[in-house]
């Protein structure tokens, strides 16, 4: 059947900001369907509020909307653009739980809209348990055994079903709260007692256990004439228990038969046609007992997945693209493979490569959370490597993780044990530790579950390293060096068996022409000729890298995501490719983070999937010669190759240096005549001592060169000092730490800005919201300033300008400076692209990174018009943070990043765009009801207006002693609540009664009060919006009144002049 | 031990010893199969052919008796980036080495299989040797030019069942296939013994009496090699057609085709894999297909002889599937039995191929 010509114009609805489980694989998806609704002629609309994304880049749909994914604003959407249907499928579980809102809600009908890729039936079907479960039984398959149960003699019956040991997961409790394994009678009674305690509705559900057993994935695509296709299996290392977004996963699956394969294949297509997923992409998860191949069915996403990216990266079969494709009406033998040129997409694609996925953890920044892996995705991103054998893949994949890979050498046998029982980020170094000290593989095998198969391979792995330890590079044969880099085994690793550095070894390997060659990605296994250079390192014999028409640029990727590095630097390199195509030359992409877009095969002229480091990078220079590699778009990763590898492109290297060495950067600063918060570097706590006492409290510490503000705090006093240097130390590479001063009370301004060497233009100032003291990833942030002065905004760009030509910056640079009082002061220079690069090209319709790109190029600034647009507007950019996903950490902002992702707010008032903004990044901004109020003493002089103006709007005040006092003093009614252990009900019992709508609460120096801890979590539970600074509690009293004013209309991105 | 294969037109890939230690010679194919070594390395179709495998690790779940094609293995070698000395599978009953020596087969570890799949894919399928035993080079070229290749060979007569035997024999049958065996995967077997079928199953060489000898149809296997070098089998098909109805699947589809007066040409380097989508014509549905052939009928022949091109396959649009209604003659290019490969097309062999049968008695 041809493409369906009654529809014409289609709303594709976003993922919305990155959250953990629903990251920037959604960016690329949507983008993919957008590209590919367009080309066959539909109107595009498209709806995110994520402006990070290549998707809500203006030239991607034919308009734009970087609104709240709510109901409220897809209707204003659908009322103004009047599209004839909404594609669900390619914006995760946030687009399809908004599909499923207005179809609720009676809107898609009274508009006529049609949902195409999944129908309401198909999506209830596949997302709700007892209705999926009903189904496979329809059709004969078993989902893992369950029932629930209100009372003891029901969970009791219901062990008869499920047998033990059992797994008792009560309804409703945060994080599975009161859950457990019983494995005898007397613990399942105990649980289940526990259980229905806790659980509000007195319920739990009883479960068949199938921890241990195997996991796998199949990637499957239906079309309307009900072809149904596998795209890709994949197999988790991790057994059954842990998420397979936290799982180490490998494609294809490696330990099943033609005949397990063929039954999981045939169960696929099975399931798909009864959820009756039309067209498009579904995942579906199985488990299988290693002992007997019984199989289970735990569940299907009637959509693009994460798992769908990873299977689109792993294979080269675009699964969202096709998707688009198929739910216009397209058939897949309609549709070509883009690589093949000559097969159609009605195949199988077949790899003759091995791809690992492993996940990447921030652990580190939620100090209180528990590290252990389980039903709850905890990572925040990934990395894939590709290789010719899983050893290859398993190895690169590793390198990938730029050291963030960790070893478990310092633990003891017993510590080692618990490591490989319990999985945690530890477990896989911990596998290949348990392996050198000797462990056999069966213990291994039964401590973690993992197949012996691959544990197999790693010990092929351990047993190359034992034959190369403590020997010398020079007495090690060619032959042995040849092999141990056919297994994949890095040059700094080989370094560290051979007591030589990596750059030795590199030497050598050059010098015998034991080098890489390249091979392709092309969905067939050579079967057929492919055309699209998606390449991949391995030792062998052929190299397929191929010639190219003109000159070559390398851009370097952004690594995994991570917090405070993601999917904003994707966004950036992606333009750098475009950019430089643009420009005539070869665009040659390299990256490992299977998530986004700048690892799609036709994002660049050449793709290499590969790990950003040295030696990598290194074989990709030598083999492509090019005229230059761009690092300045993909955050640190790149950067710290920037002395490793050339030629580089822009910014020199020294001048990268220059800022993040502190004592150069202090001098440079002295030169320039400009001010910085006074400071001192510190090598010894001796020393951080005595810079401390100099300075006077607050100061502000942190280790050197670390991302994301890691280990950073800001100290009130001796004590918190204390426990501040001792975290500030640990975190430390190289043992220095850096004492400021800390500008209480200052507003802090990020400026993007472009230089060509000759002139500077300022692209965009924020002004954030909250004080300084707050990392600006965590800001809220506007743009224009609102609080800026004339003559302040002239001494920025005059300070932002002598900065980047005394740096002599090509490129981007980012400066982020302080105003305390009309003093201002400079905090950090970055000669590259920041994080808010993305929001600034969308904020001002200049195309900052494009730009940058082509000064790299030699362009310069006075040939190009940089004319902004969006004059009477107001930007807001607000963060998403994952408190959720670790119960626990307490929710209070400061100096260490944390925010996963970001939304943006657009309003002709500031109230207007912070309101959207707020409500965008899930906040419920209530318009009646009770606030709740407690600030330290420094706030308190601000409190009275904001608090009259909440009255006025017409809210309940409530306030704890001290606050309401204060309040009673300047006349404001309020009524006093208790706080914590101060007797009941207090506050806490008030926000679980729905007493209250908002908490504002600023608070205590670094480490909060328990009692405010625990009412800001039962905010969080509650859905209650927590506001923990004055210049934020502002700015949602503007953003309240303007959502009562009901002024909150979509604006449409195209239509900004 | 390091060991190497070498092609007819001189290139050669080195690699490790693995399974038997030998030196054989055969035609060197490729396979895309992600899954099921052991039912190549048991399929009769793999005569005289060295088999390399894209799939980059091989041995993983070792070895079963149920996964066997046939009782002994086929092919003279099998080539692989990667055989897997460790296996895991809760049905395997041993490994992939010792099951390759066993049968003194070898197999050749650590090969650029990709650079030997686009060699072959430009060049063509072609003769080579295979050599773990380390013999030497001039030996080896011996070995390659003693051997005189697939063309012309009628293999499928070597693989033969010996004698006659009954593979189902039901109460009360629901119909009645003769089995033309010239290299029959187990699979068909059992699926025809699925559909109640009483299923017997007879030598290459046998006579056309024989064969329609109480029989609702003639069901002409897969096998190895030329259909062109098997004129008996193709002589006592031809006095067949007509007589009942005939079926066959892959050597047996082109041998039909044969016999009804087409042409069949050899592929440049085949289609062997378990993800070729293969298009109904009659229904418009896709399937994905499990092939094994290196020659194919031509179109414009069988359409000149009044037969009528039913099934194509989408990625080189070649014949896939035939059908002479009025002489009763349905011919299937790839494997519905599949094993190793995808079940879409297992319907033809448990419902269309006893339809055909049993309409064409019935009507």
């Amino acid at each position: 059947m041809p493409q369906r010509k009654d529809i014409q114009s289609i709303l594709v609805i976003g993922s919305g900001p990155i959250v953990i489980g629903q990251a920037c694989e959604f960016d690329y998806s949507g983008t993919q369907a957008c590209k590919a609704l367009r080309e066959l002629g539909y109107r595009v609309l498209l709806i995110n509020s994520n402006p990070a994304t290549i998707m809500t880049d203006p030239s991607v749909a034919d308009a734009t909307y970087i609104e709240p994914l709510t109901v409220e604003f897809v209707e204003q959407v659908i009322v103004r653009e009047k599209p004839d249907a909404i594609l669900p499928t390619v914006g995760g579980q946030t687009a399809l739980n908004l599909a499923m809102a207005l179809d609720k809600a009676g809107i898609l009908e009274k508009h006529g809209v049609e949902l195409i890729g999944a129908k309401p039936e198909a999506i209830f079907v596949g997302e709700d348990r007892a209705a999926f479960k009903a189904a496979m039984e329809e059709i004969g398959l078993v989902c893992p055994r369950a029932r629930t149960v209100s009372n003891m003699a029901d969970a009791e019956a219901a062990l008869e079903e499920t047998g033990l040991p059992a797994i008792v997961r009560p309804s409703f409790t945060m994080g599975g709260a009161g859950g457990g394994v019983a494995y005898n009678i007397d613990e399942f009674r105990d649980i289940v007692s526990n259980g229905l305690d806790l659980s509000p509705v007195t319920e739990v559900l009883v479960e068949e256990s199938i921890i241990g057993w195997k996991e796998f994935e199949l990637e499957v695509m239906r079309d309307m004439a009900d072809n149904v296709i596998i795209i890709c299996s994949i197999e988790n290392l991790d057994p059954m228990g842990v998420h397979t977004g936290d799982s180490i996963t490998v494609a294809p699956a490696q330990t099943l038969t033609d005949v397990e394969y063929q039954t999981l294949r045939d169960y696929s297509q099975r399931i798909i046609r009864r959820i009756g997923v039309e067209t498009g992409g579904s995942n579906i998860q199985y488990a299988i007992n290693p002992m007997d191949g019984a199989i289970r069915v735990i569940e299907m996403n009637p959509r693009v997945s994460r798992s769908s990216a990873l299977a689109s990266k792993a294979t080269g079969f675009p699964i969202a693209k096709i998707a688009a494709q198929l739910a216009v009406g397209l058939h897949l033998d309609e549709i070509d493979n883009d690589i093949t040129r000559q097969t159609p997409a009605s195949f199988e694609p077949v790899l003759d490569y091995v791809i690992v996925k492993i996940p990447r953890w921030n652990f580190e920044k939620f100090a209180q959370a528990t590290r252990v892996l389980g039903t709850s995705m905890k990572s925040v991103g990934e990395v894939m490597g590709i290789g010719r054998t899983f050893d290859e893949a398993l190895l690169k994949a590793i390198s990938s993780l730029e050291g963030g890979y960790g070893t478990s050498q310092d633990c003891t046998d017993q510590q080692m044990r618990e490591r490989l029982a319990i999985a945690t980020p530890d477990r896989l170094p911990a596998v290949f530790e348990a392996m050198r000290r000797g462990m056999d593989a069966t213990e291994i095998g039964r401590l973690t579950g993992m197949d012996r198969w691959f544990l197999g391979r790693m010990m092929d792995i351990v047993a190359v390293e034992n034959t190369l330890r403590g020997r010398f590079l020079s007495g090690v044969s060619t032959e042995e060096l040849h092999a141990a880099k056919r297994m994949g085994m890095p040059d700094e690793h080989l370094g560290m068996l051979l007591a030589c550095d990596e750059a030795s070894v590199n030497a050598r390997l050059r010098a015998e022409g034991i080098r890489p060659v390249f091979k392709r990605v092309d969905t067939c296994a050579a079967e057929f000729e492919s055309h699209t250079p998606y390449l991949y390192s391995t030792f062998e014999e052929e190299c397929e890298s191929g010639d190219s028409p003109s000159d070559r640029v390398i851009i370097l990727g952004n690594g995994p995501n991570r917090i405070g590095q993601g999917l904003e630097f994707d966004y950036a390199c992606c333009h750098a490719s475009f950019a430089v195509r643009e420009a005539g030359l070869t665009s040659v992409m390299v990256n490992c983070n299977p998530e986004t877009v700048s690892t799609d095969y036709d994002t660049s002229d050449k793709l290499y999937f590969e790990p950003i480091t040295a030696e990598h990078v290194g074989a990709i220079i030598e083999k492509e010669k090019p005229l230059g590699v761009i690092l300045q778009f993909g955050g640190q990763t790149p950067l710290k190759l920037a002395h490793r590898i050339g030629p580089v492109l822009g910014t020199s290297p020294d001048a990268i240096d220059l800022c993040e060495d502190r004592e150069r950067f202090n001098n440079l600063m002295l030169e320039l005549d400009i001010p910085q918060p006074e400071g001192a570097i510190a090598r010894t706590p001796a020393e951080a001592q005595l810079a401390a006492t100099r300075i006077g409290f607050p100061v502000l510490t942190r280790p050197s060169y670390v991302l994301g503000g890691r280990a950073m705090f800001i100290c009130f006093d001796q004590k918190d000092f204390d426990s501040a240097l001792v975290e500030a130390l640990a975190a430390s590479e190289n043992n220095t730490l850096l004492i400021d001063r800390y500008l209480q009370g200052a507003v802090e301004y990020d400026v993007d800005a472009l230089c060509d060497g000759t002139d500077v233009h300022i692209a965009g100032i924020m002004e954030h919201v909250e004080a300084a003291g707050v990392h600006s990833g965590d800001s809220t942030a506007v743009l224009p300033p609102v609080q800026l002065s004339e003559i302040n905004r002239r001494r920025i760009i005059d300070y932002v300008t002598r900065i980047a030509l005394r740096l002599e910056v090509v490129g981007l640079v980012n400066v982020q400076m302080a105003i305390q009082g009309e003093k201002i002061f400079v905090i950090e220079v970055n000669p590259r692209a920041s994080r808010t690069v993305p929001f600034v090209a969308k904020a001002t319709g200049i195309p900052v990174a494009a730009i940058a790109t082509r000064l790299l190029l030699g362009e310069k600034l006075s040939d190009m018009d940089l004319e902004p647009r969006g004059a009477g507007l107001y930007f807001i950019k607000a963060p998403v943070f994952p408190w959720g996903r670790f119960p626990g950490s307490d929710v209070v902002l400061g100096p260490e990043m944390r925010s996963t992702g970001e939304v943006m707010g657009i309003g002709w008032s500031f109230g207007e765009a912070y309101a959207k903004a707020l409500i965008a990044a899930g906040m419920t901004l209530p318009v009646e009801g009770g606030v709740f109020l407690s600030v330290i003493d420094d706030d308190k002089p601000l409190l009275p207006a904001i608090a009259g103006s909440l009255r006025h709007l017409g809210f309940k005040l409530y306030a704890t002693a001290g606050t309401h006092a204060y309040l009673t003093k300047s006349g404001v009614p309020v009524e006093l609540v208790l706080k914590v252990r101060e007797g009941r009900p207090d506050v806490v019992d008030h926000i679980k009664n729905g007493k209250i709508q908002l908490i504002i609460n600023t608070p205590l120096g670094k480490k909060s009060v328990m009692d405010e801890q625990a009412m800001r979590l039962a905010g969080l539970r509650h859905g209650v919006p927590t506001i923990t600074t004055m210049e934020a509690a502002k700015a949602v009293v503007a953003a309240i009144r303007s959502l009562k004013a009901g002024e909150l209309r979509v604006i449409k991105l195209q239509e900004i002049v | 031990m390091g060991g190497i294969l070498l092609l007819e037109d001189g290139r050669s890939f080195s690699g490790q010893g693995f399974g038997a230690s030998a030196s054989l010679v055969g035609e060197i194919v490729f396979n895309t199969a992600m899954t099921g070594y052991q039912e190549v390395l048991t399929d009769p179709s793999y005569r005289e052919q060295i088999v390399a495998m894209t799939v980059p690790h091989v041995g993983n779940t070792g070895v079963n008796a149920v996964d066997e094609e046939s009782t002994v293995i086929h092919p003279r070698g099998m080539v692989a980036r990667s055989f897997s000395k460790r296996w895991s599978n809760h049905r395997a009953k041993g490994g992939l080495d010792h099951y390759l020596r066993a049968a003194g087969i070898p197999g050749l570890d650590g090969v650029d299989t990709r650079a030997l799949v686009r060699h072959i894919r430009q060049k063509g399928a072609m003769k080579a040797v295979i050599s773990t035993d380390g013999k030497p080079a001039a030996e080896l070229l011996e070995l390659l030019e003693s051997w005189p290749g697939m063309a012309g060979r009628a293999l499928a007569v070597a693989v033969s069942t010996p004698k006659v035997y009954t593979y189902a024999d039901p109460e009360i049958p629901t119909w009645k296939v003769n089995v033309l065996d010239g290299g029959c995967k187990r699979n068909i077997l059992r699926l025809f013994a699925q559909t109640g079928a009483r299923v017997r199953v007879f030598p290459a060489l046998s006579t056309a009496d024989e064969l329609a000898q109480d029989a609702d149809a003639v069901f002409v296997s897969n096998g190895p090699g030329d259909p062109a070098a098997l004129p008996e089998m193709k002589a006592n098909l031809q006095s067949l057609v007509g007589e009942l109805p005939l079926l066959g699947i892959c050597l047996g589809h082109q041998l039909l085709a044969l016999s009804l007066g087409a042409q069949t040409y050899k592929l440049a380097f085949g289609h062997r894999g378990a993800n070729h989508p293969v298009k109904d014509l009659d229904t418009g549905k896709v399937e994905v297909t499990s092939q094994n052939h290196g020659f194919c009928v031509t179109q414009e022949s069988l359409e000149k002889v009044g037969a009528r091109v039913t099934h194509v396959n989408l990625n080189d649009k070649t014949v896939a599937g035939f059908v002479h209604e009025e002489k009763r003659v349905m011919g299937i290019q790839y494997h519905p039995e599949a094993a190793p490969g995808p079940h879409d097309a297992q319907h033809l062999l448990l419902e269309r191929f006893a339809r055909f049968a049993g309409h064409s008695k019935g009507a």
